[in-house]
């Protein structure tokens, strides 16, 4: 049985390891500390931790105040209301400055579960990816989450690092975590599958299906959403016969827009997208969401097998 | 090096040296917010000719006071005030709003002294409420001055801000409201009232102080107040006349977002000698 880790445990204690090094380490939140794991950070350095209230346009903002004076802000609440209701704040007077913000928001995508649509961010990367200077991370597991926050600490600029909120299979051998470069965890040559977040766990699976069937897939760990590995989209657009992107997000905006964003400029080839079609989400829990919005192995082999089948 | 500070009468003579400049430069642009940039001009010019600390040849001088316009539309006045302070040179103010300038529309990094962008209204206090706490955990002496528009704190996001900023005893902060009672679309009383203002602030855990922001001498005995303040942030509430110093912008809505033509401004720099 793979180890299953909750990447805002991981998010918790990875600050905590920052903090003792880097006495400029800053976190703050907005009532969710609990959620989003900050609480353990605030436990280790209460004089470094700000709790906002509900209260997240202040938030977003006074993070810009503090990164003014050289801290290294970490900034946390659930991913809808980070980017959703602080987005001003984001683009004018974090992303903007270029400031050292570090956006680390839990609760993404539709597995949050049964709290439902108004608690599943299915916009966030869109929301994020049109604002010039943000970098985004989308760590597949727990120990990505802890390679993914490391590089948004390492690396100047504002940062969105997306997490979910339920456990998530950690994927071995992955190899070296580099910001901006992808990861192949198959190799192949006759489809190619380019996933972030949880849906990285249902492209391997689908994989190991195809394989069966004879296909072979080459499936790409595109953790880093922007900048965007361009040369492993072209790659994989030259070697194989097409692409398909899976994520827990719209279709619209986020990781399937920016790969057919490049191969419609550089590689024209079929890709097919797995992700929520213009919808919002709903209550129930995550294994039958992910069903229910067609965002599972199933889901991802049908679209494979349709772009062998032209 | 940072000018000497100024007695009253020389604070007063380099309110209209930089009320000449405002009208000046946004008369060259052909565009730009002149009236709330001259109904501030009298706190603003105080602060830094009589109150911060800074050095011009070194703006991020760690401890230096920090100063962020919040209402950035008024940047006219914000960089009068640093080309007069010597952050950079004067003749730059006449390229205010040209393609490539160090002078944008609304204020950001690119001229010395701005440390923070401005213009979409309603975050400024949060920037100093950072730079405030940053200040108390790297137990660093200097203050933090946030300038806003009265229609500006209709945004929630102010309300937020000065909930937090009593709540974390920002007694190293100080606002200044800019009390012109316009907005773009009229009278804040007419737009969306604001009053009862200073028990607003009041009830939300500020020392408050209302003065003429017109009185060099009221300003300079409000900051000396703000500085003696503990345990809570203070906010001067300037009431102050929108186009200050020009007759025929005083009190005209037109002047918030409008430039005068080169008759006006030759008539305006008239009266402003
Ligand atoms: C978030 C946001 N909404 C709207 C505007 C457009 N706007 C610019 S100035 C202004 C009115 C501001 O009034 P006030 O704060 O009283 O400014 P002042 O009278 O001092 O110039 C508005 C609505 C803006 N810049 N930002």
């Amino acid at each position: 049985m793979a180890e299953l880790l909750y990447q805002r445990d991981v998010y918790g204690k990875t600050l905590i390891e920052l903090g003792k090094t880097n006495k400029d380490v800053i976190v703050l939140d907005a009532d969710l500390s609990s959620s989003t794991r900050t609480g353990l950070f605030a436990k280790e350095f209460p004089e470094r931790f700000f709790n906002f209230g509900v209260a997240e346009q202040n938030m977003m903002a006074t993070s810009a105040g503090f990164a003014s004076c050289g801290k290294l802000v970490f900034v946390s609440t659930f991913a809808i209301f980070a980017t959703g209701r602080a987005w001003d704040q984001v683009r004018n007077t974090v992303s903007y400055n270029n400031f050292n913000v570090k956006i680390v928001a839990t609760h993404a995508g539709i597995s949050v579960g049964p709290d439902g649509s108004s608690h599943q961010a299915l916009e966030d990367i869109a929301l994020m990816r049109v604002i010039p200077n943000m970098n985004i991370i989308v760590p597949c597991d727990g120990p990505q989450t802890r390679d993914a926050i490391f590089a948004a600490a390492n690396n100047p600029g504002p940062f969105y690092v997306r997490l979910g909120r339920a456990k998530a299979e950690t994927i071995e051998n992955k190899g070296e975590f580099k910001l901006g470069r992808a990861q192949e965890l198959t190799e192949g040559n006759d489809v190619a599958i380019f996933a972030c977040g949880i849906l990285v766990q249902e492209a391997l699976v689908a994989a190991g299906e195809l394989l069966n069937k004879g296909i072979k897939a080459r499936v790409i760990n595109m953790h880093t959403i922007k900048p965007l590995d361009r040369d492993a989209v072209i790659k994989a657009a030259g070697q194989t016969k097409g692409i398909v992107v899976c994520e827990e997000h719209s279709v619209i905006g986020g990781l399937a827009s920016s790969i057919d964003e490049v191969v419609a400029e550089n590689c024209p080839v079929k890709t097919l997208r797995v992700g929520v079609r213009n919808r919002y989400g709903q209550s129930g829990e995550p294994g039958q969401l992910l069903k229910e919005y067609n965002l599972t192995s199933f889901d991802i082999v049908k679209a494979a097998e349709k772009i062998l089948s032209k | 090096m940072q000018p000497d500070n100024l007695k009253i009468k020389e604070l007063e003579q380099k309110a209209k040296q930089i009320r000449r400049n405002i009208v000046a430069m946004i008369a060259k642009a052909g565009s730009g917010h002149p009236g709330g940039s001259l109904s501030a001009t009298d706190a603003v010019t105080a602060l830094f000719f009589s109150e911060l600390r800074y050095k011009p040849d070194a703006p991020l001088w760690p401890g230096r006071d920090r100063f962020h316009m919040s209402k950035g539309h008024c940047a006219p006045l914000w960089y009068s005030v640093l080309a007069e302070a010597g952050f950079f040179p004067k003749e730059k103010l006449m390229t205010l709003r040209q393609l490539g300038s160090m002078l944008q529309g609304h204020p950001d990094r690119r001229t010395p002294g701005v440390e923070v962008a401005s213009g979409s209204l309603g975050q400024g206090l949060s920037v100093g409420l950072g730079m405030s706490l940053a200040a108390k955990i790297d137990k660093m002496d200097y203050r933090v001055y946030i300038l806003m528009g009265d229609g500006e704190i209709q945004e929630g996001n102010i309300w937020e801000a000065a909930m937090a900023c009593s709540h974390y005893k920002c007694d190293n902060l100080c606002a200044i409201l800019d009390y012109n009672g316009f907005q773009i679309d009229g009278k804040t009383c007419a737009v969306m009232n604001l009053e009862p203002l200073k028990d607003k602030w009041l009830a939300f855990g500020w020392h408050a102080i209302l003065i003429d922001g017109h009185n060099m001498k009221e300003i300079l005995s409000a900051y000396a107040e703000a500085k003696t303040v503990k345990d809570k942030p203070t906010i001067i509430i300037a009431k102050t006349t929108k186009g200050k110093g020009v007759s025929f912008m005083e009190n005209v809505c037109d002047f918030h977002g409008r430039a005068p033509t080169k008759e006006e401004a030759e008539k305006a720099l008239e009266e402003l000698k």
